[in-house]
């Protein structure tokens, strides 16, 4: 909503000396978002005063005429100004600007020398005041309208104000200049003048037009006025086409900004008809599907059920609160014009206008909500200036189908205000504050309030709970921090992204949060097989992009990307994980039961409603490529392969309370890892992921750095951190023993940790391996794998004898396992 | 023992005389002082302290003494050798001291040299305001509650008495799925929903979380983004605890002399309504009111959606962007800087905010 400040004033008395600060403050506490204010005066700076050239001097000799005149500006002394302008004559009053202003785009003015004189300041043009493009000439006021001296604002019409704010959907009455003054009538304890407020011709029993209302539920009311024989060429006058222009409104012709005008004025949105391009009788009814209606912007629209028309005897014409149609239209020759100011259903307008995407200002107005009071009143008003400025007969007949249902009295506790808000409003507070804001209030207990006709939002006790706080001031509302409740603290799983958060970023990786948005695509590159159910996907129905509009399945393909846009920013040794949501679809797609909302879900809605809502569970991913440790000043740098991934995995699920005893990491084949170098990660023997390096064809479909190697865990799949038990820690010295076992190539190291460790026993305190050796002198496809046992008792010192009985029982059950050979034995 | 017989003989007894100890015991000090290591030192102590040196050897003559001068001259020998070790253990007391000291300066080395062999990372800026926004709350005694990203409609608009034909629903952006009756939660307050319907009052929660809305990415606009709601629904509640939260919040986040200021607004689900500033001390550009959040009583449309009694309880709630709080918090000035995932970006900020 646009409009200027001089207007406002013609409805409230705000003060003289209003500022743009004051003004945007008032507005704001009032509810109002301040798009801007624009003091049009503030836009030339410095003096800005009428004058009366008092000689006029022609001075010759240069390459143009040049006159060196003296102006009365309301000093002692004449000012002396050279001028380059001719229009004038001594007498005339001229606008003039001082030394020390400034003119729009910069344009300081001095004192200065010029053509051989003093010239002290400029007459202006109206181009150089940014009022028009005309520079024929300086502007010469009407003889005797200013006094010299007096500044010059206000005569060329650099004295006003623009206002522009936006009003929340709740508050149509600010659409108006009548809403918004009375809205700053509270602010400035003003008086105010409702332009609504006016003598009008009321409904006769003859109507100037034949108009059936079908639906009286879309259209609650139906009002209607003829004038014949308007002047076609008449124009609209200047003050209007001024504030229409100042609102953002293109003035068109005179009829259709008058209806524009008064919807600005009074928030009543009209339609002009040409009475002669009519046929036959209106009839306001639904649409039929399907029905087509070119509509005024050229869009032949296909019809709704639900929207609402105007139509006549070739069906038609209107869309009923959105737009006019082409046929009906005021055209250049119109003559007889049928006015029609209707009421309606704010509900259907809103769905009409999103159905056909036509949010027209008369739209905007109608799903907000207009006071259905003001038919009569808005008709008055348009045929009083049509008639003023097109002349024309006004017919004594006016149509007014009235269904309109008075607003209902609400019934609310005089102290709940205090008890919502916290603030002590008296009985009498809170009768004088929702008087004000024009409702009539019985004081009974409780108190029975009827809301006006503009305020259609005004339903329940808390809707006027909350016009009592907000003109009471928002800002008197005491803080009072609520006493502490029980609370549980974090949940564990909460806890559990935490530290495993922290134990990676502790690690080396950086965090990331990438967008859930994928490619179709993605799926191929990732080489997932044609039955792979990462590949089910949900879909977005408007993605913001056309080339990504599925919810990932996976964290990789967008942890990847990332990756990717980190190596094109020059960065070559990364480490990134991310933490989120994936979206994994059920397999049913039935709509959720429909749910109302005057009461709570029963169970049964609640968990079918809930049972069509995909799996989102919380994963872990990570990704590793270039150097994981840095070269430097000690020697090499360790490139990331494989282990890393793996490791990573390792490490949040340690951080995750999870011991290592628990975790199982075996070799596995899944897409997008390399066969060879994919490790499945268990708990308990449930998999909860896999990490391992990229397969070499998924590096280069996504043109990623060789070797590059990822993880992702289903973190919700990971069971909770046990309560850990303490163990009992040994004061007895250990006794370490290295074994060195040749197995075959393909047996896994972790295995032969396990079968050692089940081997040797209870005094066993810790396996490690050491070293890995593969050579032709072990044997073709043999490998030595060297272990660091740690034995240790509880009780007692180890004897070497007992040692070695255990580490034998460890090699035993390892050759028993695996075939397994003492090196060098 | 007794050698009450034996001869007298003074010139076998010379070494004895005191002068000559006296002599010995310089000459064993002064001998001791030069010796410039510990190894020079070690070769002098069998000439001055060994069974040949003076004072040993005096010892020896000490048995040509006659009985009378014995007592004497033994306790004279033992002053003197006691001198002579005397002077041996201070001189190698000074030298182990001499050579610790050089081996310290041996060992020196350059303090500065990096060693970052294993680089730490980093968490998102975002990641831990939210949890540093979360914990505040969880010492309040709030849950913290969370919920699908991918919502039911229902959770996400019409419990929160944004209905169908609400402006504000067509107004939100939303993204939609190919399944019927779901949607991209818009804000993070079906979480709260969840929590109301799970739950009878008092229920104290603040909803952590990703959000979408299908805004184009730009400097201050992502259709992916962070919020943080807070919710109480309990016996009593007014609108003067929302601001006490609120200004405690503030507080929390922003220093002793953050405040909050309100204006007026509209959210379908809360009545009244407020947007609030932050009185923010410590921004780049000077203190200033920055905008925050929105706030309101929780309508009693949504207690009863919710089934919550709206008689018998009343509630707050609020929410504010978490993006946007980092962007004035820390002086961020570019959106895109937080999601493109730049690892320099959140580098920058270690494991705090």
């Amino acid at each position: 909503m646009k409009t200027t400040l001089s207007w406002l004033r013609e409805y409230v008395e705000l003060p003289a000396d209003l500022t743009a600060d004051q003004l945007d403050s008032a507005l704001t506490n009032l509810g109002m978002e301040v798009e801007s204010i624009v003091d049009q005066s503030a836009t030339i700076k410095g003096d800005l005063v009428v004058g009366r050239v008092l000689t006029i001097e022609e001075l010759t000799g240069f390459k143009k005429p040049i006159r060196f005149t003296t102006v009365d500006v309301g000093r002692d002394a004449p000012q002396e100004i050279v001028c380059g302008a001719r229009n004038f004559a001594e007498g005339d009053l001229v606008v003039v600007i001082l030394p020390g202003g400034e003119l729009p785009g910069g344009f300081k003015i001095g004192a200065r020398k010029t053509y051989g004189r003093n010239s002290n300041g400029m007459i202006c043009s109206a181009a150089e005041l940014g009022l028009s493009g005309d520079h024929s000439g300086i502007i010469v006021l009407p003889a005797g309208s200013a006094a010299p001296g007096t500044d010059a604002r206000g005569a060329v019409g650099l004295d006003d104000v623009v206002v522009e704010v936006e009003i929340t959907p709740d508050r149509g009455y600010e659409m108006s200049l009548r809403g918004l003054a009375r809205e700053l009538s509270y602010a400035f304890s003003a008086a105010y003048t409702d332009p609504a407020a006016i003598d009008f011709a009321a409904a006769t029993s003859a109507s100037p037009f034949p108009v059936t209302v079908e639906d009286t539920v879309g259209c609650d009311r139906f009002s209607a006025r003829v004038v014949r024989g308007i002047d076609p060429s008449a124009q609209s006058p200047d003050w209007m086409q001024k504030r229409l222009v100042a609102a953002g409104i293109r003035a068109i012709s005179l009829p259709v900004d008058i209806t524009n005008y008064l919807m600005l004025e009074l928030g009543q949105p009209m339609h002009v008809f040409d009475l002669n391009r009519l046929n036959g009788g209106l009839v306001v009814r639904r649409a039929r599907a399907g029905e087509k209606l070119t509509t005024l912007d050229g869009v032949a629209r296909v019809l709704d059920a639900e929207d609402m028309v105007i139509c006549d005897d070739t069906g038609p014409i209107s869309l009923a609160a959105v737009m006019g149609g082409e046929t009906s239209e005021w055209q250049p020759d119109t003559v007889d014009v049928l006015l029609e100011a209707a009421h309606w259903d704010p509900v259907m307008v809103g769905r009409t206008a999103r159905r056909h995407k036509l949010f027209s200002e008369a739209a905007k107005r109608w799903e907000r909500g207009v006071d259905p009071q003001l038919t009569l009143v808005a008709l008055e008003r348009a045929v009083q200036i049509l008639t003023s400025q097109a002349g024309g007969t006004v017919d004594d007949a006016v149509l007014d189908i009235d269904h309109v249902v008075a607003p209902s009295t609400i019934a609310v506790d005089a102290d709940l205000p205090a008890q919502r808000i916290g603030l002590a409003y008296s009985s009498s507070d809170v009768v004088k504050l929702l008087s004000q804001v024009g409702c009539q209030v019985r004081e009974s207990v409780p108190l029975e309030v009827t809301p006006p006709s503009w305020r259609p939002d005004l339903l329940t006790p808390i809707d006027l709970v909350e016009e009592v706080a907000r003109l009471g001031g928002y800002n008197d509302i005491p803080s009072i921090l609520p006493p502490a409740r029980g609370g549980s603290g974090i949940t564990p799983a909460q806890r559990r992204r935490r530290t495993v958060g922290r134990a990676l970023a502790e690690n080396g990786y950086v965090e990331v949060l990438s967008y859930p948005f994928v490619a179709p695509s993605a799926a191929d590159q990732l080489g997932y097989p044609a039955d792979d159910p990462r590949r089910s996907a949900v879909r977005l129905t408007n993605p913001l992009s056309e080339q990504e509009p599925l919810l990932r399945t996976s964290l990789l393909p967008t942890l990847l990307a990332t990756l990717k846009r980190n190596l094109g920013r020059g960065h070559r040794d990364l480490a990134i994980f991310e933490t989120g949501l994936v979206f994994l679809p059920t397999l049913a797609v039935t709509a959720p039961p429909a749910m109302g909302v005057d009461r709570k879900p029963t169970d049964e809605e609640w968990k079918a409603a809930n049972a069509i809502v995909p799996h989102q569970p919380w994963h872990l991913a990570a990704a590793v490529t270039g150097d994981i440790a840095p070269a430097g000043w000690w020697g090499a740098g360790r490139e990331a392969t494989w282990a890393d991934a793996i490791e990573a995995a390792r490490v949040a699920l340690s951080a995750a309370g999870i011991t290592a005893g628990r975790v199982t990491v075996a070799a596995a084949e899944l897409a997008p890892w390399h066969p060879g170098r994919c490790a499945a990660i268990s708990v308990d023997g449930e998999v909860v992921g896999h990490a391992g390096e990229l397969h070499p064809a998924v590096v280069s479909a996504l043109e990623l750095p060789k070797r590059t190697s990822v993880m992702e865990l289903d973190l919700d799949a990971v069971p909770a951190a046990p309560v850990t038990q303490a163990k009992k820690i040994s004061s007895f010295p250990p006794a370490l023993i290295d074994v060195a076992l040749v197995v075959d190539a393909g047996t896994p190291a972790a295995a032969v940790s396990s079968v050692l460790e089940q081997g040797a026993g209870e005094l066993l305190e810790s396996v490690a391996l050491f070293d890995l050796y593969e050579s032709d002198q072990l044997g073709e496809g043999k490998k030595s794998l060297a272990y660091k046992l740690t034995f240790r008792a509880p009780d007692r010192t180890l004897t070497s004898e007992e040692t070695l009985a255990a580490r034998d029982a460890a090699v035993a059950a390892a050759a028993s396992r695996f075939g397994a050979t003492l090196r060098g034995a | 023992m007794s050698y009450r017989n034996d001869p007298y003989d003074p010139k076998q007894a010379a070494l004895l005389d005191p002068a000559a100890l006296e002599a010995a015991v310089d000459e064993a000090r002064q001998a001791f002082d030069a010796a410039g290591d510990l190894d020079a030192l070690a070769a002098l102590k069998p000439l001055h302290l060994g069974d040949r040196s003076p004072v040993s050897l005096a010892r020896r003559e000490i048995g040509s003494l006659p009985p009378a001068a014995k007592s004497d001259a033994g306790k004279r020998v033992n002053l003197a050798r006691q001198s002579v070790q005397g002077a041996y253990d201070s001189r190698q007391a000074e030298l182990e001291l001499d050579r610790a000291a050089k081996v310290l300066v041996q060992e020196r080395v350059d303090v500065t040299l990096p060693w970052d062999r294993a680089p730490r990372g980093a968490r998102h800026p975002l990641t831990t305001l939210m949890e540093h926004m979360g914990d505040l709350f969880a010492g309040m005694g709030y849950d913290i509650v969370e919920g699908p990203e991918l919502e039911l409609e229902w959770a996400n608009f019409d419990a929160l008495n944004i209905g169908p034909d609400n402006p504000v629903r067509g107004a939100m952006d939303t993204f939609y799925v190919d399944l019927p009756g779901l949607v991209m939660r818009t804000h993070t307050s079906p979480g709260q929903v969840r929590s109301m319907i799970t739950k009878q009052p008092p229920i104290y929660v603040v909803s952590p979380g990703r959000a979408y809305r299908s805004d184009e990415l730009d400097a201050t606009h992502s259709p992916v983004f962070h919020q943080i709601e807070g919710l109480v629904v309990d016996e009593g509640i007014t609108m003067a605890h929302l601001r006490g939260t609120l200004d405690h919040f503030a507080k929390a986040m922003f220093g002793a002399s953050a405040r909050t200021r309100w204006r007026p607004h509209y959210f379908p689900f809360t009545e009244p309504s407020a947007e609030f500033d932050v009185w923010f001390e410590q921004h780049r550009d000077g203190p200033r009111w920055v905008e925050w959040g929105g706030c309101g009583m929780v309508n009693p449309r949504v207690l009863t959606a919710c089934g919550i009694d709206p008689d018998r309880y009343s509630g707050f709630a609020f929410g504010m962007g978490v993006e946007r709080t980092l962007m004035f918090r820390n002086g961020v000035s570019d959106m895109r800087d937080m999601v493109e995932g730049d690892i320099r970006f959140t580098t920058n900020f270690g494991m705090e905010v």
